[in-house]
């Protein structure tokens, strides 16, 4: 069985979002970009299970900019054997619907047994490509997994649901499973295999190969903003600390009424 | 063509509150679109739904009774089986669990465009636009749609739930046939917590690497109890291995919306805020009056959050009698 694990390149979550002055989008400038840390636990679950001898090959597919490369070769360098990047200017703003229909494009020509890839990305946050992607390929999904077991072609997935408790779902492959923290630790990328990354094939593949591109979006960003900023709030230092906290307690029981 | 469809989302037979809020929100959709508020309901046992949705908006309630259990790839046929019949504008669901696994699957299913775990939108005349967080809350998008319907999950607790009161919604079966998935749940693992999910918590009391070791975090339970409250934790604490990572609040947790948020040790990291800076109130503890924490909160002590915690757990005892 082949794994391909759906990868995305994103902002560092400890970036500052500032927008453009426009609110057309956010501020690129000086962003670091890194590949989405959902997707980490991806590749580290494909690798995983390669090592245990239930996989043959881990390939990583990705639809982005140029820049979406070093996103790869994070994961190439991490252990996985070949990659596909879907690069195409149709892809600049691209909703879920657009990217799941490409990805699926793209792994109709792939060999596959089970797809992995992170819950959600840090960037948009929608949680939606991966499902979508199984519905294109007319695929079982189970989506927020923190333990996975493949034997053969049999998947067994623990989702989480609310209050910590978990959905255990049975299915055969193939199929998509989306990770979430818990799963895996994953890996650093080792010094060697960030040498060896850098000469794994990475395949290149237009829109149009795939099968999609701008013309498959059904949304569109209106416009940007931030929050509001929290006001100043009242810091209490010195004296007993008591005394303090029996403010505070008052505070939030008189003032804020939270209590 | 321009009516607004809920999906219910149900606790056996009972409308969770976040039904409610979708069915209000439905209410000023529809004033836009110049439709009527439908609701549907996909479960078993659910003989008298629709007073409890009509009560809140709804004026039919489509009912696929006699399914026993979720199942993503059954669901959404039954769920685009009623959209394509009732053809609606616009169809709302929770941003829960089942919501956010199912939407976009039916989104898929559709052909159409989906935004995910909303939290507040506008009619532009008969359009519908989507107001949603994204990196976590640091910023926000305006979504357009370009496809009908428009699909789109609300995250719970923050819209508006309205007062109820209105009249028995007609009932209509819908089907039930889920056709042949190929996935099922198989069996269903308790939650080791009886605690409310951070999620849903009114009130969080949270640690941070401050907390020190794992045993610690007993006096934050002691003072969860007081309160009623969830327990979470920065991501520097469950690296740590102080808590486990269902505690952790932030970018790469949970986003967390309660009323009341107590950071115990927390320095602030910005993916930390990004997860908690909607509270409704804020008080931070923490020894180093540095602490970026400090910037959004709404009560601040520098001090040490050893003592502090069994302090305000005694002091919400005598206020709480």
């Amino acid at each position: 069985m082949n794994i391909v694990v759906l990868c995305k390149q994103v902002p560092d979550t400890e970036s500052k979002i500032k927008l453009l002055g426009d609110n057309s989008n956010f501020d690129a400038e000086g962003i670091k970009w890194v590949l989405n840390p959902y997707d980490e636990y991806g590749v580290e679950e494909a690798l995983k299970i390669k090592e245990a001898g239930k996989a043959a090959k881990v390939t990583v597919l990705s639809i982005g900019p140029k820049r979406a490369e070093e996103a790869i070769r994070t994961a190439l360098a991490m252990g996985a054997d070949d990659a596909v990047h879907v690069e195409d200017a149709g892809f600049d703003g691209a909703d879920a619907f657009a990217v799941a229909k490409g990805l699926a494009g793209a792994l109709q020509g792939m060999e596959y047994g089970l797809i992995l890839c992170g819950k959600q990305a840090v960037d948009d946050d929608m949680a939606a490509v991966p499902q979508m992607v199984a519905e294109f390929l007319s695929i079982p999904q189970v989506t927020v997994v923190s333990k996975l077991e493949v034997e053969g072609s049999a998947i067994k997935a623990f989702r989480d649901i609310e209050g910590g408790a978990k959905e255990v779902w049975q299915c055969q492959a193939p199929a998509i499973v989306t990770a979430t923290k818990g799963i895996n630790e994953p890996r650093y990328a080792s010094l060697p295999g960030i040498m060896k990354a850098k000469r794994k094939p990475l395949a290149k593949k237009t829109g149009a190969e795939v099968g999609s591109g701008a013309d498959q979006n059904k949304t569109k960003v209106i416009g940007w903003s931030l929050p509001a900023p929290r006001a100043a709030g009242k810091v209490f230092k010195g004296g007993e600390l008591a005394d303090l906290v029996a403010q505070v307690a008052k505070l939030l029981r008189e003032e804020a009424k939270v209590i | 063509m321009s009516n607004v469809l809920v999906f219910a989302e149900l606790k056996g037979s009972e409308p969770k509150k976040v039904s409610y809020e979708m069915l209000n929100a439905a209410k000023d959709i529809a004033a836009g679109t110049g439709g009527a508020v439908i609701a549907a309901a996909i479960g078993s046992g659910l003989a008298g739904v629709g007073a409890k949705l009509g009560a809140y908006g709804a004026t039919k309630v489509l009912v696929a009774d006699g399914v026993d259990k979720y199942n993503v790839e059954g669901w959404a046929t039954i769920a685009a089986a009623i959209v394509k019949a009732e053809n609606p504008a616009v169809v709302l669901l929770g941003a829960t669990a089942t919501g956010k696994d199912l939407a976009p699957r039916l989104a898929a299913k559709l052909g159409v465009g989906l935004a995910s775990d909303i939290v507040g939108f506008r009619m532009d005349g008969a359009n519908f636009i989507a107001k949603r967080p994204v990196f976590a809350g640091k910023a926000f998008t305006e979504i357009g749609f370009t496809a009908v319907p428009a699909l789109a999950t609300v995250r719970p607790n923050v819209l508006d739930p309205g007062a109820g009161g209105g009249a028995a919604a007609a009932e209509a079966p819908a089907s039930a046939d889920m056709g042949a998935p190929k996935a099922q749940i198989t069996e269903i693992l308790a939650a080791a917590s009886s605690r409310p999910d951070l999620t849903e918590a009114n009130v969080i009391v949270s640690g941070g690497r401050g907390m020190k070791e794992k045993d610690n975090f007993k006096i934050l339970e002691d003072l969860a109890d007081v309160l009623g409250a969830s327990v979470g934790a920065s991501r520097a604490a469950v690296d740590a291995g102080y808590a486990d990572q269902s505690m952790q609040v932030g970018q790469t947790g949970k986003v967390v919306n309660p009323s009341l948020y107590m950071a115990f040790g927390i320095s602030g990291a910005i993916q930390h805020l990004a997860g908690m800076r909607t509270s409704k109130v804020i008080v931070a503890v923490n020894k180093d009056e540095e602490a970026p924490i400090f910037q959004v909160a709404d009560y601040g002590i520098v001090g040490d959050l050893f003592e502090a915690v069994p302090l305000f757990a005694n002091e919400f005892k005598k206020l709480l009698g």
